[in-house]
């Protein structure tokens, strides 16, 4: 399993995929918004999402886990 | 067997290294020898090495396991010191040690530039009262270096382990350039991390190449073989003058790599929506003449030298693309070396702005945001070559600060029209400012406020209002950035400026 986490402390503003989807290495997952920047958050790795562990309008901590991959 | 013949025997003898399976070992595991190293470092034919000898009459080992001498990187001098694992694993006896100084003494005296080719296990500790105490003994390397660190480039390229002490070697050089899967950097081996402290831990995890590139920042490019790590130093080494006096040499302009023209089509005008910088930079430079520095650490702050018109630039540049460009400890610490190395070495610095600030909140504060962003405003103020910086988008804060704003000596503050100077964004302003008034309101009132404030502060900070206070010299058009740029390094060349006399600041670390 791999975990994809968020780089920076903020507010999880889109949820792009979910359970089940497909994504390949470098695709946008989810958009944070920390700073008043929109950061997207991309798969490091190809795989499918086992779970999605944050929902829109969340703060997430830095390293928080947002997704798991399988 | 004539005079000559004996000589140059055992001076073949010598050349040859350690025993025949430690030479098998290494081919086998891809890497080269120490003189293959040296014959792919330097131009062919023009070099000198002293103490060959060293040890031979004594314990035998070939040349004491170090190669030192002088030779010539693109028809300039320099001095090097080269490891040789294959005898006694690169391990520092006491002839080693003087064979060290003395090189480097020879590039202080020459002032041309120092490369140490590591590759060594560390001291000899059945030696070390004679090679790890005294005045010229092992600390004086790490003395020697700190004197030289300005003086001439030092450039280390960590073939293998640099362990303990040796490990300061690569600490006090300009530049760190780790072969994966061979070099590593630590000062207690992961077997001494168990028995002293009870920590389970590997060597690629505590002191590997990539750790040390992407985590400790310790290491500054990340190669994948010998050979690239050498090309990487002899490529490193032409942006750079031969000592803090002379200048970097000016080459015959290329053009850039994508067209300039199209810079405007590349840059989003919503502040708050991400694009890639390195986008930015091809269109700005000459062709090719990018070379990053610290790539894989810290990367919401680039940083890395290059060529506007044929000369060569620093340029330290915000990532919108990761982390949104903000400001971290890290990077701040980054930007910091990255300014005082080119400054030390007469490159002019290009600031390429898009920063929300410094990042905020619990964890940087106790990390000391505040100190490691000193640490780049220090520098930015210290740096006296030619400085110009280009506002792309947005520049919050102390950001600007940190970006060589106005206040910082700047020769220049060029804005793009994109270009946004504010303490911080309307939101957060409007929202500091009257956040009591805003919490008496409700509803459509309370929108209507906000939404009234937000465009009063906009037109406040209006660019035309910043350029027609002189807060910017000029409004550049995007696609007249790279001529204007290049015209304008030329221009500053001649900059001379000193910093009041003292004996030094007192830096923020």
């Amino acid at each position: 399993m791999h975990v994809i986490i968020a780089p920076m402390a903020g507010t999880v503003s889109q949820v792009l995929v979910q359970a089940g989807d497909a994504v390949t290495s470098g695709q946008d997952v989810v958009i944070l918004e920390s700073m008043k920047m929109e950061i997207a958050v991309q798969a490091e790795v190809s795989g499918r999402v086992k779970a999605v562990k944050v929902s829109e309008g969340a703060f997430v901590d830095e390293d928080s886990i947002l997704l798991e991959l399988e | 067997m004539n005079p000559d013949e004996e000589v140059l025997a055992k001076i073949e003898q010598i050349k040859q290294g350690g025993p025949e399976r430690y030479r098998q070992r290494a081919k086998a595991e891809g890497r080269l020898l120490a003189r293959e190293r040296l014959a792919r470092l330097l131009d062919p034919g023009c070099g000198v090495e002293d103490g060959i000898f060293a040890d031979a009459a004594d314990e035998g080992n070939p040349a004491d396991a170090v190669i030192t001498g002088i030779g010539k990187i693109h028809g300039r001098t320099i001095c090097y010191m080269a490891n040789d694992p294959t005898v006694k694993a690169g391990s520092w006896g006491p002839k080693t040690v003087e064979k060290i100084l003395r090189i480097q003494e020879t590039a202080a005296n020459l002032r041309v530039p120092l490369l140490y080719l590591v590759d060594s296990a560390g001291a000899r500790i059945t030696h070390q009262v004679e090679m790890f105490p005294g005045r010229r003994h092992a600390g004086r390397i790490f003395y020697n270096e700190v004197m030289l660190s300005g003086l001439v480039p030092q450039v280390c390229l960590l073939f293998g382990p640099s362990a303990a002490g040796g490990a300061y070697i690569p600490a006090f050089c300009d530049l760190v350039v780790m072969v994966e899967g061979h070099a590593s950097m630590y000062l207690g081996s992961p077997r001494m991390a168990e028995m002293v402290i009870g920590e389970k831990t590997t060597l690629e995890d505590m002191g590997g190449a990539r750790m040390h590139c992407e985590i400790s920042g310790c290491g500054d490019m990340l190669v994948q073989r010998d050979e690239e790590a050498i090309d990487t130093a002899r490529r490193y080494l032409q942006y750079f003058p031969d000592h803090c006096d002379s200048q970097p040499e000016v080459v015959p302009t290329i053009d850039a790599a994508k067209n300039p023209e199209e810079l405007a089509h590349l840059i989003p005008t919503n502040q708050n929506v991400p694009f890639d910088m390195f986008e930015l930079i091809e269109h700005l430079v000459d062709a090719n003449s990018f070379l990053e520095i610290k790539a894989l650490f810290a990367k919401e702050l680039i940083t890395g030298l290059a060529r506007l018109g044929g000369r060569v630039v620093g340029i330290v540049a915000s990532q919108p693309k990761v982390k949104g460009g903000v400001l971290f400890v890290d990077s701040a610490d980054k930007g910091a070396r990255f300014i005082a190395l080119c400054d030390a070495f007469n490159i002019p610095l290009l600031f390429l702005a898009d920063v929300p600030g410094f990042m905020i909140g619990s964890k940087v504060e106790r990390q000391g945001i505040i100190r490691h962003g000193a640490k780049m405003i220090y520098a930015v103020s210290e740096a006296t070559v030619p400085k110009i910086s280009v506002i792309v988008r947005k520049v919050y804060g102390a950001g600007l600060y940190a970006m060589c704003g106005p206040a910082y000596g700047a020769d220049a503050t060029l804005a793009l029209p994109t270009a946004y100077i504010a303490v911080m964004g309307p939101e957060a302003a409007v929202n500091a400012v009257y956040y009591n008034k805003i919490m008496e309101l409700q509803g459509e009132e309370r929108e209507h406020f906000i939404r009234e404030r937000r465009e009063e502060y906009r037109r406040d900070i209006d660019l035309y209002k910043l350029a027609s206070r002189l807060i910017v010299d000029a409004i550049i058009p995007p696609s007249r950035l790279r001529e204007e740029l290049i015209n304008r390094f030329a221009v500053y060349a001649s900059k001379h400026v000193t910093n009041p006399r003292k004996r030094h600041g007192v830096m923020p670390v």
